[in-house]
């Protein structure tokens, strides 16, 4: 140290902190080197950020989002979608009929499909897999997707214990019948659900009880799935790894090597890594960056509407709440159009009505518009004249920073036009869902995300005691309509009785829509065939990696 | 013969008038009065508290009247301190914000000295197989799991909710008191363990030594003796204490303890500016900046107390 | 010593025991399950679930057999994730916490303790000043402010570090710095504090009087006393840096367990929050021993008792 004519004790301790601070960038080597994106490019190796960290692979066990998107890569149904609009298209199976009451579907599965351990794919695998997920001392959740087959309901809930007798059945190897107990004119759509996919029958037995939710055969090591890809590595809050099928049937048109489907919870985190060139493709795109990305690079981000509601819950059992004028006077003095485009910011489509946009075949009639003086009047007329004697209302949000803004928001609009006193409440998520459930509340916030493409997947959410309906809300001829509907096989007469169900909904108004969700998301341009879809779902067999031209 | 004319005659030449008697405190007093650093501080904390009980009510702009169409705005004439993401004032609502995180910093301070102190002191004193309980109680209260305990006090919350509602037209919800109850049971915990070493160490200090050898009681010698001295860490701890609380009281009002929009604290503003610092720096800069003015000033009263009730300062 | 030490690890039980019964009962009490979802699961399923896992015995009766499988160390499998156990999460995610812990430990004690001394020495000068203020600053930004701070500008500005992810080794110095000064912010102020304590001491005096070097004062003979407050602050601060900051790993996406701490908590996943739970506690208690066992050894006249 005599080097520096250090005397002091501060003097050195100084040195020696400078020293170390800045021998940091050199001893970690800075400099640029290939992003991960590029090497990405040029190795067929898609780097995706997949929002929360996925529970189980188990397509019968996972309910969420992020888990559906891993599972299509490594399970195959019997139809696949198309990349750009979701139409149906041969998967396992490679053509189908369709009986003229629309009740028996018969599957003719291609020869050549073969799990991930070189077993072929057959009939029966989907009837056992059926079968598993029907088990009722499985639990599973999504079991109601599988219903609509006959005596499926019954076998679930114990009514009936021999599987024989539910609509399911391989009339030979490669051929296999469905039959429904009433017509579904969505069933194409529905069984691209992860409910439908085949599982492996031998490897869940190998690894423990078939009704073992700890079964340990969707780990990497066990797994067999029938998909593009295969199961490579898992590791918990980090990622999941999945490669190119060696015996995928149609492995030849895939292009991708494989996939890093990244756990990205902190959605700036993600958005840096974005930029940082670690990442092809995001969740999400945290709400200040929407417009910022829209303005200086509008080829990098997408923000497309996909079918999914956002609404606020009114208890109808609870004082002021129960007349519907109260109610009605809430929902129309809501500015939406100030809302999407100065709270929410990333193109979300305001909604005056409950089923998004976008169904092929329907477009809901039943709307209304913004009116404060009619919102103003109704309030008078049922008994709260500016506002007076009205007891208050409370907002309740889980915990989200974009819910506390629209809550705000909504706050304001109402203490400003309305002149009532109204209070929010914030819950974190697993108390709000006990909350609502229970339906102690008065205005709750809700999202609700459709499963297929059809409108039954919202409006059959509000019939009388519907599990989901949560709002006290009970209509009888709201819920003979809905239930006519689920027995017509007729989409044009089926979507006739949606929309005189939705004109009652948008009348009573036991809920308050507010905007149609968009997905806004981050991308690459040179991730090819990654179009926009309506339930946000992207067939990785046809996404391939090539730098843009230009 | 008396004594007294055998004595020489002691009368000095000028009369030295005798001293006043005076404390430990009142010694502190005058040397902290003297410290103007500190005294600036103090001044500064004042107004700062005064401007955040008294401000809102006086200036124009209110904390909850939102511009939708505005949205977050950099410092203007109209908005000195800029707006935020819903239009709202950022000035006014730094100083309602103020109100909060004050009163959170004082309720988690006040039970930290008391409890705090208390416990540490006693634990450390008296040692042996008290010391272990007290010690292994604190252990256990820092291993339970917090997020559980806030989600059950809210539940609590929600039975009394109806009864405390005319509260929140003072602008005190009664999710607040249910904050102090959590913050309280927190913050003592690491007082506790320091002043515990301290007093573990003074312990065998000769001046306590002959404490013990007056006869003195123990809870004097604990109270009188033992907690001057170990002063400086515990002032240096609180002032630390201020801020991590006010930062977990963002956390708290995050999970729907603390207060709920449009109140706001500073440890939510902070929280708020910090998801937007690329876009909008200033709503963060100005609520961090206040809350550094806080500990600074905090700061510099921290240390003038301490020298101030330094007993080994001399007293010129 | 040894005694000592053997007592205080035999403490360990009754505090692990009363935090696992305490936890178990507050998760009970607590509103929510693991299994509520947004899409309302039909009650005899959601009764299914729980018979699987052993939800629907009377409370006593869980209480017993989780005491039991604790016991033999088994915490069981996780709620949230049902094919991994809570021994494999936690073997898993906490040697990434333990490592980043470590490094931030570095950094916090080293620019800390440093900082601190330095700003010891001369009180109310510029020596003074500018270590604390900086250490101000580090405590009025905390880590969710430094993190994306540091991210974006050595991370994607600067382009020398990833703004994230735990991948390479080069990923462990943003994380380790954000979390040390945060640390190293607390551990400055509270060393100055307790140097300046003993500063002003008899002994300090003596021995410079006697014509010891200024850094052999400081060194030999303050820092012992000086490091006391610190030493008793970082039993818990040590802890909480090794079991992971959640704050942190969102941040920089890294699967530490401090993520699973909280994420735990808010999934209802009883087996996995009283896994980290008692984890946690084990941790505190040994750190808690071993910051005593520093303590005797900082002042010689204490003894083991």
């Amino acid at each position: 140290m005599s080097l520096l004519r250090c005397r002091t004790v501060q003097c050195r301790l100084c040195v020696l902190l400078a020293v170390v601070l800045c021998a940091f960038p050199f001893l970690t080597g800075c400099g640029k080197r290939h992003t991960r994106v590029e090497t990405g490019i040029r190795d067929q190796i898609l780097h995706a950020g997949n929002g929360t960290d996925p529970q189980d692979l188990d397509p019968h066990i996972t309910t969420g989002e992020p888990e559906h998107k891993i599972l299509m890569a490594l399970f195959e149904g019997l139809v696949t979608e198309a990349p750009d609009d979701l139409r149906p298209l041969p998967g396992v199976a490679e053509r189908w009929d369709i009986s003229e009451d629309g009740l028996v579907y018969t599957f003719h599965l291609r020869t050549n499909a073969l799990w991930s351990n070189g077993d072929p794919v057959t009939a029966q695998d989907f009837v056992n897999s059926y079968h598993h997920m029907l088990l009722p001392e499985l639990g599973a959740r999504y079991r109601e997707m599988l219903y609509p087959i006959r005596n499926a309901e019954a076998f679930s809930t114990g009514r009936i214990t021999d599987f024989n007798e539910v609509g399911a059945k391989a009339l030979d190897p490669h051929t296999l019948e469905i039959t429904l107990h009433s017509p579904v004119p969505y069933f194409l759509s529905l069984i691209m659900h992860n409910s439908w996919f085949p599982v492996h029958l031998p490897t869940i037995l190998k690894h423990g009880d078939i009704a073992e939710r700890a079964n340990r055969w969707s780990l990497p090591g066990n797994f067999v799935g029938n998909g593009p890809f295969v199961l490579k590595e898992w590791k918990v809050n980090s990622h999941v790894l999945v490669e190119k099928s060696p015996t995928y049937w149609d492995r030849d048109n895939v292009k991708l090597n494989a996939i890093y489907f990244y756990s990205t919870e902190n959605v700036d985190a993600e958005e840096r890594a974005f930029r940082a060139g670690m990442l092809h493709l995001t969740k999400d795109v945290p709400q200040t960056k929407i417009q910022v990305y829209q303005q200086n690079q509008p080829h990098l981000i997408r923000c497309e509407p996909i079918l999914s509601v956002y609404f606020y819950r009114l208890n109808v059992t609870s004082p002021p709440l129960r007349d519907k004028r109260v109610r009605r006077a809430l929902a129309l003095v809501i500015d939406r159009e100030l809302l999407v485009k100065h709270v929410t910011r990333g193109g979300q489509v305001p909604a005056y009505q409950l089923t998004p946009p976008g169904i092929p075949g329907y477009e809901p009639r039943a709307r209304f518009s913004e009116d404060v003086a009619l919102a103003q009047r109704l309030m008078a007329e049922a008994g709260y004249p500016n506002g007076n004697n009205f007891p208050g209302v409370n907002i309740l949000f889980n915990t989200h920073e974009g819910h506390r803004a629209v809550a705000e928001a909504i706050q304001q609009m109402w203490m400003k036009h309305l002149n009532i006193r109204v209070t929010l409440r914030n819950e974190e998520w697993k108390v709000y869902l006990n909350t609502t459930q229970s339906m102690d509340y008065e205005v709750a916030r809700a999202g609700w995300g459709g499963d297929y493409i059809d409108p039954g997947t919202f409006l059959d959410l509000f019939i009388t005691d519907g599990g989901n309906n949560e709002t006290g809300w009970s209509h009888a001829e709201y819920d003979r309509l809905i239930q006519e509907a689920a027995r017509t096989g007729d989409m044009k007469k089926r979507f006739e009785l949606f929309q005189k169900a939705e004109d009652i909904l948008m009348d009573e108004m036991p809920i308050i829509p507010l905007y149609f969700y968009t997905r806004p998301t981050l991308i690459h341009p040179a991730v090819r065939n990654f179009y926009p879809t309506l339930l946000d779902l992207h067939p990785w067999k046809y996404v391939y990696l090539e730098p843009p031209s230009s | 013969m008396s004594v007294a004319a055998e004595l020489p005659n002691l009368t000095p030449p000028d009369a030295i008038e005798a001293e006043p008697g005076s404390s430990l405190w009142l010694d502190a007093w005058h040397r902290l009065a003297k410290n103007r650093l500190a005294l600036i501080s103090a001044i500064l904390l004042i107004l700062l508290a005064g401007a955040c009980f008294i401000g809102p009510l006086v200036v124009t702009n209110t904390y909850y009247e939102q511009n939708l169409a505005l949205g977050a705005t950099p410092p203007s004439a109209r908005h000195w301190l800029g707006t935020d993401k819903l239009g709202r004032d950022q000035f006014v609502r730094i100083l309602i914000g103020g109100r909060v995180s004050i009163m959170v910093a004082l309720c988690a301070t006040f039970v930290s000295l008391t409890i705090g102190v208390t416990w540490g002191a006693i634990a450390g004193f008296v040692g042996g197989k008290l010391d272990a309980v007290m010690m292994r109680i604190v252990d256990i209260l820092y291993s339970l799991p917090f997020t559980i305990f806030v989600i059950l006090l809210m539940v609590l919350f929600k039975d009394f909710e109806a009864r405390f509602r005319w509260l929140e037209d003072y602008g005190i919800p009664f999710n607040l008191l249910l904050l102090f109850g959590a913050i309280g049971v927190v913050e003592w915990l690491t007082m506790a363990r320091i002043v515990r070493g301290q007093v573990m160490s003074l312990r065998k200090q000769e001046f306590i030594e002959a404490a013990h050898a007056l006869g003195l009681r123990r809870r004097r010698i604990i109270f009188r003796h033992m907690i001057p001295n170990i002063l400086g860490p515990v002032i240096v701890y609180t002032t630390l204490t201020i801020p991590a609380v006010m930062l977990l009281e963002a956390f708290l009002s995050f999970l729907g303890l603390g207060v709920q929009p449009p109140m706001s604290s500073w440890g939510l503003l902070i929280k708020e500016g910090a998801e937007v610092m690329e876009e909008y720096p200033w709503l963060l800069l100005f609520p961090g900046g206040t809350l550094g003015l806080t500990l600074f000033a905090l700061n510099f009263l921290g240390d003038g107390l301490r020298d101030a009730l330094d007993v080994r300062a001399s007293k010129d | 010593m040894l005694r000592f030490i053997l007592r205080r690890l035999l403490q360990t039980i009754p505090v692990l025991f009363v935090v696992a019964t305490v936890t178990f009962f507050m998760l009970r009490v607590a509103p929510g399950g693991p299994f509520d979802e947004e899409k309302r699961i039909p009650e005899e399923i959601v009764r299914k679930l729980e018979a699987h896992y052993g939800l629907d015995k009377p409370l006593w009766q869980q209480y017993l057999i989780q005491m039991k499988n604790l016991l033999r160390g088994d915490f069981g499998p996780s709620f949230k994730y049902p094919k991994r156990t809570v021994n494999e999460l936690i073997a898993d995610a906490f040697p990434v916490s333990l490592e980043l812990g470590c490094y931030a430990l570095l950094v916090a004690l080293t620019l800390g303790i440093v900082a601190g001394v330095i700003a010891s020495l001369r009180p109310n000068t510029a020596s003074d000043y500018v270590p604390m203020a900086l250490a101000m600053i580090g405590i009025c930004f905390p880590t969710f402010v430094t993190g994306p701070l540091l991210s974006n500008y050595f991370g994607l500005q600067l382009g020398w570090f990833n703004p994230g992810g735990w991948f390479f080794p080069e990923d462990r110095v943003l994380p380790a710095l954000t979390l040390g000064f945060y640390y190293a912010a607390y551990i400055s102020r509270l060393t100055r504090g307790g140097m300046l304590e003993v500063l002003n001491q008899d002994y300090i005096r003596t021995a410079r009087a006697k014509g010891a070097s200024e850094s052999r004062v400081v060194v030999r003979h303050a820092l012992k006393g000086g490091l006391l407050p610190v030493v008793s602050f970082m039993g818990p601060a040590a802890a909480g840096l090794l079991t992971g900051s959640f704050v942190v790993e969102t941040i920089f996406n890294i699967p530490g367990l401090g993520r699973f701490f909280v994420m735990s908590a808010f999934n209802r996943d009883y087996t996995m929050v009283l896994g980290t739970v008692l984890f946690y506690a084990t941790l505190i208690v040994l750190l808690n021993l071993v910051v005593d066992v520093i303590l005797v050894w900082l002042n010689p006249k204490l003894k083991f008792e």
